[in-house]
């Protein structure tokens, strides 16, 4: 789905490769706001492959949602415009084109077991930075932070080791230097 | 009370009820399109003492959609409507599509169950918001008597700016009865919607030197020079002469170029004719303006204009690179872009390639010569191109209004009805609905009451919203409805034959009423023609009438629509009328391109 430009006509798939891009959107926090943007990718047939969203601004009530996308460029471009166009929304950042962005996810992951397998689990938490949030003498919850792709790493070390299950924040994002994102 | 306009910050004490129509008043709103209901009860109570509003009562909420969409798109003007909550917003989403489709501004009005009640089910209550969000521009619930003012007015400054589009403004039943304050209309900066509507100088140079450099150059018009206002099609105009180049247009832009100009190639796209569209196919500058490459338009994306460098001019920066990757984009209002593009025209005053635009002008006279709008006429049946071609005839010097159904009669009036201002073609491009045309004509001989205003309709189409003919006799209404009644849901019927080797399933108009007899029965006159001699004659007898007419033109059965892009099929690669009796049709169209709409 990712690689078609919208058209019933075009039959063969795009040439272009599909990319993924970090968005990030400063939105009015109104009800409805963020079913818009949903509506629009589900509507549309773009890809979430996650999604932020929190107050951020608390005076000015606006909310900033990170959206982590798959397309190709001419996709990209049009979840851009198409997002930019909805009318509670005030800006629309290319986090992958427009900055050099630090992005992090937060993952908490809950693993059983006793023995070697308890001592390895605490081992490679150690090497990940991963703090102990929460335990007894059959379980820790560990919490890491960190790009996704160490999230990720850190998610299948864990799955031999008595991996029950894991809560991940999805991606937030911001740009480098002293500007702030957008207007 | 007094109703005095207070646009300071003090503001006036009324209800909600009271606070929609004084926006409305405010706003410049004449007319109302609606239907009552449980829901916004209190608002009709305002209508019943209320004088500067006018409410015209549909007998359907679709029409009263469709007929806001007709009076918007023939005035400029923002459209009204109100209608109640559950059903009443349900019935209403065909039209809202429509509009939105179409970039129609309209403000839409609807109840909503009581604010505690909202999410319990109740009677006629359903999630208008939820279910009109991806359907309109814009739209709002509306829970705090004291922000109503605001959004009513912000209702419209979305509606209108930017790329028109419907808004929605859901108020509940309770903010209808409290009392809050009410501001007017404020000129302040919205805090995130500011579409931009001025070209980029640097843009507007470069397009002006692609331009004057082009060998085989062709202006590409659309929807977005009309929604421009009549100043961006006197612009457009201006430019085209000034250039002589040759210039097509989409189905939604007919008007905004005249017709009877040389320099007009026709309609482009699936039914458009053979010289627009192979002037698209080879032409080296297009020179895009308020047409958003549609899929009616380019045919086969891959072999779309492949040689061109094309500009595109769009107000909506989600148009540009959808389907079609350009080279020029230039983000902003048509009408400004234009004048921009005249005044760095005139101060540059630069010379074109005369002798290329020569060869340009003599290749296109030869695709011409191909005369791709040639039908056969019989002595004993009407054909369907003759009836749009009288009515042209016998209407042209007439102040006429035209809107259509959607089909095979919507085509062959773009083809041979021909529209030489702006704001007098009424028709669903983008949604493609039937039982638009009725409604919207409604709507059209409401905002010009002196005017000749005519439904070119189909059979089928035309019964789908046939109760609106109530309304035209209700409201002394004069609509004319020309039905090119051919038995047949024509288009359907055209592409079963094309792709489904001639099995007609479901498309012939089985237990047709009488149209005669149904017109009388609503009150309005019926008139039927079954043979070409009589048409002209019935024709003028239908002009001279001044009550809602419906007109049964009887016309030949089989008639197809030609010329024809076959789906998936490149612009160069047409079918024609007299082609395709020769050699059948049933092949004309690719395994491909058959599973395309």
């Amino acid at each position: 789905m990712s690689n078609q430009p919208g058209s019933v006509y075009s039959f063969q798939s795009s040439e272009e490769k599909p990319e993924t891009h970090t968005i990030s959107v400063l939105v009015d926090n109104e009800p409805g706001v963020l079913a818009r943007v949903i509506g629009l990718f589900s509507g549309r047939g773009y890809n979430i492959d996650s999604l932020t969203v929190s107050e951020t601004e608390h005076e000015a009530h606006l909310s900033r949602i990170t959206i982590v996308t798959t397309g190709t460029p001419m996709v990209i471009e049009q979840i851009k415009s198409q997002l930019d166009r909805l009318v509670p929304i005030h800006s629309v950042t290319d986090l992958t084109v427009e900055a050099n962005a630090v992005e992090r996810e937060l993952a908490m992951l809950k693993v059983a077991g006793k023995g070697d397998k308890r001592v390895e689990a605490l081992r490679l938490a150690d090497a990940f930075r991963a703090k102990v949030i929460d335990t007894s003498l059959d379980h820790f919850i560990f919490e890491v932070t960190g790009k996704q792709s160490k999230v990720e790493q850190f998610i299948q070390l864990m799955q031999p080791l008595g991996l029950v299950e894991v809560a991940r924040t999805g991606v937030a994002a911001i740009s480098r230097g002293p500007e702030a994102m957008a207007e | 009370m007094s109703r005095e306009k207070k646009t300071d910050k003090t503001g006036t004490e009324m209800t909600g009820a009271q606070m929609v129509l004084q926006a409305l008043a405010d706003q410049g709103v004449e007319h109302v399109f609606g239907y009552p209901g449980g829901a916004v009860l209190p608002i009709y109570d305002e209508l019943f003492s209320r004088k500067d509003v006018e409410h015209i009562l549909v007998r359907h909420e679709q029409g009263a959609v469709h007929a806001a969409e007709g009076y918007a798109r023939s005035t400029g003007k923002v459209g009204c409507v109100l209608v109640t909550s559950g059903p009443g917003a349900t019935n209403a989403v065909t039209g809202l599509t429509d509009a939105l489709m179409d970039s129609i501004p309209l403000v839409c009005i609807t109840g909503q169950v009581a604010t505690h009640l909202i999410g319990n089910d109740a009677f006629q209550e359903c999630d208008t918001v939820g279910i009109t969000r991806p359907c309109t521009k814009h739209n709002y619930l509306v829970k705090d008597i004291d922000s109503l003012s605001r959004v009513l007015h912000e209702a419209f400054y979305v509606a209108r700016t930017g790329r028109p589009g419907p808004v929605v403004v859901d108020i509940p039943k309770d903010v209808q009865f409290a009392k809050g304050t009410y501001r007017g209309v404020t000129n302040s900066q919205h805090k995130s919607y500011n579409p931009k509507t001025v070209g980029e100088d640097d843009r507007i140079e470069k397009a002006v030197e692609l331009i004057a450099k082009a060998k085989r150059p062709i202006f590409y018009t659309g929807g977005g020079v009309i929604n421009a206002g009549p100043e961006a099609s006197a612009s457009l105009r201006e430019l085209v002469r000034l250039t002589g180049y040759p210039i097509t247009s989409t189905l939604m832009g007919l008007g905004a170029y005249p017709a009877a100009d040389p320099q007009w190639l026709g309609m482009l796209g699936m039914h458009g004719t053979y010289e627009a569209n192979n002037a698209m196919h080879d032409c080296d500058v297009m020179i895009c303006i308020g047409a958003r490459f549609d899929d009616r338009i380019t045919g086969r994306l891959d072999a779309f204009s492949p040689g061109s460098t094309k500009i595109h001019v769009d107000i909506d920066p989600s148009s540009i690179n959808k389907n079609v990757r350009v080279d020029l984009p230039i983000i902003g209002d048509c009408g400004k872009v234009l004048d921009q593009m005249l005044a760095t025209w005139k101060k540059r005053k630069p010379s074109i390639d005369k002798p290329a635009l020569k060869r340009w002008w003599s290749q296109i006279d030869q695709w011409r010569e191909r005369q791709c709008l040639a039908y056969k006429t019989k002595s004993d049946v009407i054909a369907p191109q003759y009836a749009i071609q009288r009515l042209y005839e016998l209407t042209k010097d007439k102040d006429t209004y035209i809107t259509t159904e959607v089909g095979q009669h919507q085509m062959w009036a773009a083809q041979y009805y021909r529209f030489e201002d702006p704001n007098r073609w009424m028709t669903s491009g983008g949604l493609g609905t039937m039982g638009y045309g009725i409604p919207a004509a409604v709507g059209v001989q409401v905002a010009h009451p002196d005017s000749l205003v005519i439904d070119i309709a189909g059979e089928a189409s035309v019964l789908m919203t046939m109760q609106e003919m109530s309304t035209a006799v209700q409201y002394n209404l004069p609509i004319k409805i020309f039905i090119l009644n051919n038995e047949y849901m024509g288009m359907v019927r055209q592409w079963q034959e094309l792709l489904h080797g001639g099995r007609y399933s479901h498309s012939y108009s089985e237990a047709l009423p009488d149209f005669v007899k149904l017109a009388e029965a609503y009150q309005g006159v019926g008139l039927r023609c079954e043979k070409p001699g009589d048409l002209d004659d019935a024709i003028r007898e239908m002009i001279a009438v001044d009550r809602p007419v419906l007109f049964d033109c009887r016309v030949d059965p089989h008639a197809n629509c030609f010329p024809m892009i076959p789906s998936g099929e490149a612009h160069n690669n047409m079918l024609l009328g007299d082609e395709a009796e020769e050699k059948g049709v049933g092949d004309a169209i690719s395994e491909q391109g058959k599973i395309l709409v």
